[in-house]
């Protein structure tokens, strides 16, 4: 049942990702350098959207709290988000939608993603050596979130976790609204 | 150029996927799975990559201390590669394709990207250079962050988790200068 639904998620996802532009290389670049936002815009909103629609689904008991799976804040997330944003500016992938434009046919996402399989090599060898550097030490305790839920523990603890996860909604929902196509010249 | 969904449509559509991968079964995330393919890749030439193991809990030990890791997850991944996550990746490669069939602009997109994108003056070699290159940065710093786009940015700020959070920041804090330096003149 699992593997039938990790098929019709994963090709609608695949999917969807071709479908916003998300697999156009030139269309990241477009992003990045400012110059059309619409994918940006596009992030933002189904960020805002499927935030609020998740806390709601779990304040009247329609999503399952134990489905949340928050990963740890630690140093290397700062590092490594540094790394992915230098490598996802030159390439114009990032791993999903490289692979999804390996789906596509197109040859520069092949050899992006033979390329992404030496990287996580490279890092599965290396990590023994980093394993127990300040890389690991964990900001904030780690597994934390801004809106609380009943599986983890909020930064916020006296506003009730609707009402903060509805206002970065919120702000990202307005942010996709009126964020102009074009930002920079 | 290819007609792309407008920002509202396209940002109902992917909400609906981080929604209902959520709902039905957890939170999607793509970069692990370069892990387990490698591993896969590995264990063929390798017969001492996975050992059984009582002490970890999931039953699979490694002598190579990250796919050891979480009483040995990634290792018992890659010895049954049938499984949500690395399925899930897969399947993404047929949505895709299913997708670049349904748009208008069908030729270009089999068209080679490297004569379609802003690198037409430049040769293709190049392209594939950058690339590599990228696509091996991107991994690397995906597995040190222990995420990476779909996992930590929209999956991670869905749950509003600090994590996911500081990894955006950080990636757009890189990306934004180094396409700008790389591209600006040529987007």
């Amino acid at each position: 049942m699992t593997i039938l639904l990790a098929v019709v998620l994963g090709a609608l996802f695949g999917f969807v990702l071709q479908r916003v532009g998300a697999t156009d290389s030139k269309v990241i670049w477009g992003m990045l350098t400012l110059k059309d936002l619409r994918l940006a815009k596009t992030i933002l909103f189904a960020i805002g959207v499927s935030s609020f629609a998740l806390f709601a689904g779990m304040q009247l008991g329609l999503i399952d709290a134990g489905h949340m799976s928050v990963k740890s804040a630690y140093y290397g997330v700062l590092i490594g988000g540094l790394l992915l944003g230098l490598g996802w500016a030159v390439a114009g992938y990032c791993p999903g939608t490289g692979v999804a434009a390996l789906g596509e046919g197109k040859r520069d996402a092949v050899v992006y993603v033979l390329g992404g399989l030496f990287g996580a090599l490279i890092y599965t060898l290396v990590y023994e050596k980093i394993a127990d550097t300040w890389l690991f030490e964990k900001i904030a305790g780690g597994k934390v979130t801004l809106a609380g839920s009943d599986k983890y523990a909020s930064l916020i603890t006296d506003i009730s976790p609707i009402l903060i996860a509805g206002a970065f909604a919120a702000v990202f929902v307005v942010l996709a609204a009126l964020l102009p196509r074009r930002l920079a010249a | 150029m290819q007609s792309y969904w407008s920002w509202f449509g396209g940002g109902l559509a992917l909400a609906c996927c981080f929604l209902l991968a959520v709902t039905l079964v957890k939170p999607i995330g793509v970069s692990t799975q370069f892990v387990i393919a490698d591993g896969v890749i590995w264990s063929l030439f390798d017969s001492e990559l996975l050992q059984s193991s009582q002490d970890n809990k999931h039953g699979v030990a490694s002598p190579n201390a990250y796919l050891n890791k979480s009483g040995g997850k990634y290792a018992a991944a890659i010895e049954n590669p049938i499984n949500y996550g690395f399925i899930f990746v897969l399947a993404m490669i047929g949505g895709a394709f299913l997708g670049s069939r349904f748009s208008k602009g069908e030729s270009e997109a089999k068209v080679e990207p490297s004569s379609s994108c802003a690198l037409t003056q430049r040769p293709a070699s190049q392209r594939y250079a950058m690339a590599f290159i990228g696509g091996a940065i991107v991994l690397f710093g995906a597995r040190l962050a222990g995420g990476c786009t779909s996992g930590h940015m929209m999956s991670g700020m869905m749950q509003t988790s600090l994590s996911g959070y500081l990894f955006a920041l950080a990636a757009f804090a890189a990306a934004v200068p180094t396409a700008i330096l790389l591209y600006g003149r040529d987007i």
